[in-house]
């Protein structure tokens, strides 16, 4: 009797790209959720709309490099990609902005680069990047979140008239501020404390009222992938810990021109930037050792844009920054071989 | 409980045991034919002693260790010899080799049978006993046994002797088996080895999922002072290098052997052939063979050597519908085959008839989103992500350089890759194209030396001759004219190179210039 042949392991576990992709966007969920809750429909309403474009955008792109369309469509990296840029948008953004980010990072940042798997750097980052320095005025109108002063929420009508519409009468109705890591930023260059900016309504407990439960959703969603080992616990991790351990520095120098560790963990998108961005497997480092350090770099790096750069948050940067360094940390954090000797 | 040092990576398995392991080791059967190959362990190929039509007797000797590394192959059952050449055997090349084919006479005839007094003898002789004998390692390896049971060979004294009873691989039970039912036998051949190599002290490793096993085999130890370490479950730590890990914290270099850090490990089948070719003279003519998966009654059967795989799954029942592949060996490391026509070897430890219930769905693979499961596995702790890369780019240098030749090919990177890529045939092919690289290095160095070694010889002849030529004319003082000669040879070879035909050139000396000729047509050609 004749058998056909393969070559060993003849089993292999059943896991996919695909899975491990929804696995992320299900751990999305709470945090996306607080989102929706404090920032409105708009935030859904970003995620409709990156979704479709993403899945176009990666649809043309496959289709023009030859590849098959169901595979690589079931992978469902294309709609991550859209979600994290998604997620960090303002929540009242004009389509036009969603689409143009959503569509440079897949057919740019992605297929351009290579494809999944082979593109340097994040590309939900990269989109978000190229926003923020096209279009600085559109990045930074954020809504006041619910809860906050006297806005008054939106229906689902209203927001998609501004989203369709134009943001004019988001402003003129005096529906957005600024974000708490803004309000910290300008006020700490007029001279003020940190004590007396944190009186502001824009702060809650700990960070940003309303962004706080959003890091909280995020931290929830995040630690469930670390703990199903969709993600390394290493890079998150690594990042919040040198977020953490240079900011507690910095506090301890002076406590009234820093604002202390836990308000940086917890504020903008540091919880988010540590779960989901900086966890990328394909833009990050992939030795043990090495994806604590990479972490520890985007960590460090989100303090000193927050601290003393141009922008009042810094993941997205350090995220791509740290994306160039990750060949050389791999490089040089090889892990040691069984039985080798000496070292 | 004594400590455990756990290796990095491995994997927790699906087990499938329990479908062989629930009855007792079956006798096989006795086929018509017996096609036993030459070479059944590692080195050099047995030379054979036998010819077609040549009367053998059960446990006679066919095959003739040639060498040191290697081993002796004998007649599993009485009968008539019909022919010795190339026959199909189980190998992964699917590549034939050198065979006996013996037709049985059904009498079972034995050759007379001397138990060795391994106590009185001088080691050598015990251990040339067993290599007579054709002891090899029986979990897989089929390493001579002989040869690891010299402690001369070693400058280090052997601190710790390891049997190997883990078992890691998922579907085999034929060590479990036999630790269950021949418990005294594994450690009656243990007490040659101790008296051999002199240890410190014995362990023997076994998994936890066979608490029968170890139970038995404790028992079989008491008062012996070996002891039975009960280690986890979990893939590959029946790979001698995790298990000698596992029981000692030491690790073996991955340039060296275990005897380098004092220890030396066997499989606890190898100790049972050990104790029947000492203690009743007889050669390993069986094995015992875990016959499994999509088979009508799974079991565990003692099979002569050179019997049929067929006839080996028609003992248990034949194949169930929805047989996919047919692997020797377990599904993480064994190879599946073409046919069910080879012979069962010294390293056939198990046959799975592999259905969809070992088998998931193959999947296309994707490219390597470089998530790092495979580094979470990797039990000799590489970066196989790396590895791939590198040997998908035929950049085999900077795959040496990741240690390419570390990786024991356990297939745990590729089990749990979420890209489905078949990372270790990524791994053979480098370290296949590297080998294939040396020899090709290897075959330029010596053409270049013998080249060499040409041209030399060349010059001292020419040099010889010279001088033959100055002792037959001593009485004519011309250097002059000698040094014109001997310019002209060339010139001469030259003519004589153009019209051989003639046959007539005008030499003085024929010889030489015909020498000169010929390297001449050698370097042009």
């Amino acid at each position: 009797m004749r058998f056909k042949t393969a070559t060993s392991p003849h089993i292999l576990r059943e896991t996919g790209v695909g899975q491990v992709m929804r696995r992320v966007l299900y751990a999305m969920a709470p945090g996306i959720a607080a989102l929706a809750w404090f920032f409105g429909w708009g935030v859904l309403v970003n995620l409709t709309l990156a979704t479709v474009v993403a899945l176009v955008a990666e649809t043309l792109m496959l289709a023009a490099r030859g590849k098959p369309l169901a595979l690589h469509l079931g992978d469902c990296s294309a709609v991550v990609t859209a979600w994290l840029l998604a997620a960090a948008l303002p929540s009242l953004a004009p389509w036009w902005l969603t689409a143009l980010g959503v569509a440079f990072a897949i057919v740019v940042a992605k297929h351009l680069y290579g494809g999944l798997g082979y593109n340097p750097f994040n590309p939900a980052m990269v989109g978000y990047v190229v926003l923020l320095i096209s279009f600085p005025r559109e990045m930074s109108t954020w809504p006041i979140p619910h809860g906050v002063g006297q806005a008054h929420v939106l229906g689902l009508p209203e927001t998609l008239e501004i989203v369709f519409g134009g943001a004019g009468r988001l402003v003129a109705d005096g529906l957005t501020g600024a974000t708490p890591l803004d309000v910290l930023r300008t006020q700490l260059g007029l001279g003020l404390t940190v004590t007396e900016i944190r009186n502001s309504p824009v702060f809650g407990i700990v960070s940003g009222s309303g962004w706080e439960w959003a890091a909280l959703g995020f931290l929830a969603g995040g630690l469930w992938l670390v703990y199903i080992r969709a993600a390394d616990w290493r890079i998150p991790a690594g990042m919040l810990g040198g977020l953490a351990a240079i900011a507690t520095v910095f506090y301890l120098v002076d406590p009234q021109r820093y604002a202390p560790p836990w308000f940086h963990v917890w504020s903008g998108a540091a919880i988010f930037g540590a779960f989901f961005i900086a966890t990328d497997p394909v833009t990050a480092s992939t030795t043990p050792r090495g994806r604590l350090i990479y972490g520890a770099g985007i960590g460090v790096l989100v303090y000193v844009i927050r601290a003393f750069g141009g922008y009042p948050d810094g993941v997205a940067f350090a995220v791509l920054l740290m994306n160039i360094a990750a060949p050389t940390i791999d490089l040089y954090t090889q892990p040691r071989v069984f039985g080798a000797r000496g070292r | 409980m004594s400590v455990l040092f756990p290796f990095h990576g491995g994997l927790k398995t699906v087990r499938h045991k329990i479908e062989s392991n629930q009855g007792s080791i079956l006798a096989g059967p006795l086929p018509r034919q017996l096609t036993v190959p030459l070479r059944q362990h590692i080195g050099a190929i047995a030379k054979p002693l036998v010819q077609a039509g040549d009367r053998v007797l059960k446990g006679q000797m066919i095959g003739q260790a040639d060498g040191y590394i290697s081993a002796a192959v004998h007649a599993p059952s009485s009968g008539m010899v019909t022919a010795v050449e190339s026959r199909p055997v189980p190998h992964p090349s699917g590549l034939p080799d050198a065979c006996v084919i013996i037709d049985t006479d059904g009498e079972e005839r034995w050759i007379e049978r001397q138990a060795v007094d391994y106590r009185r003898l001088h080691s050598s002789e015990v251990r040339g006993a067993l290599r007579n004998a054709g002891v090899v390692g029986l979990g897989g390896a089929v390493f001579p046994s002989a040869v690891k049971l010299n402690p001369g060979g070693h400058d280090k004294p052997l601190d710790t002797l390891i049997l190997n009873g883990a078992e890691c691989e998922p579907w085999i039970t034929c060590d479990d088996r036999l630790m269950r039912e021949r418990a005294a036998g594994i450690v009656a051949g243990l007490h040659v080895m101790v008296h051999l190599l002199e240890p410190r002290e014995v362990l023997i490793g076994i998994e936890d999922d066979k608490p029968d096993a170890a139970a038995a085999m404790t028992a079989a130890c008491a008062g012996t002072g070996y002891q039975v370490r009960v280690v986890p479950t979990r893939y590959p730590s029946g790979s001698v290098k995790q298990l000698v890990h596992l029981l000692t914290g030491k690790e073996i270099p991955f340039d060296g052997l275990p005897a380098d850090i004092g220890v030396q490990c066997f499989n606890v089948a190898t100790a049972h052939a050990v104790h029947r070719a000492i203690d009743f003279g007889e050669p390993v003519l069986s094995r015992v063979v875990t016959v499994t998966g999509q088979v009508a009654q799974p079991g565990n059967v003692e099979v002569l050597l050179g019997t049929p795989f067929a006839a080996l799954v028609e003992l248990c029942g034949g194949y169930r519908d929805g047989v996919e592949r047919l692997i020797m060996g377990g599904p993480m490391m064994g190879f599946a085959l073409h046919d069910d026509g080879v012979p069962v070897t010294k390293a056939t430890n198990c046959i799975l008839a592999a259905g969809a219930e070992a088998l998931p769905p193959e999947q296309p693979p994707m490219p390597c989103i470089r998530c790092g499961a495979c580094v979470e596995v990797c039990p000799a702790n590489l970066l196989p992500q790396q590895l791939y890369w590198h040997a998908r780019a035929k950049e085999f240098d900077k795959a040496q350089d990741y240690h390419l030749f570390s990786c024991i090919e356990c297939g745990c990177c590729s089990t749990v890759c979420p890209s489905h890529i078949p990372l270790v045939q990524f791994y053979r092919y480098a370290k296949n194209e590297i080998w294939a690289q040396e020899k090709e290095k290897q075959k330029a160095e010596l053409a270049r030396q013998r080249h060499q070694a040409r041209l030399e010889r060349l010059e001292r002849e020419q040099k010889e001759r010279e001088a033959k030529l100055r002792q037959k004319t001593p009485p004519r003082p011309v250097p002059a004219a000698k040094a014109l000669e001997v310019d002209q040879l060339p010139i001469e070879a030259a003519v004589a190179r153009a019209r051989p035909e003639r046959g007539a050139a005008p030499v003085d000396e024929p010889q030489p210039s015909v020498a000169v000729t010929a390297d001449g047509a050698e370097r042009d050609g």
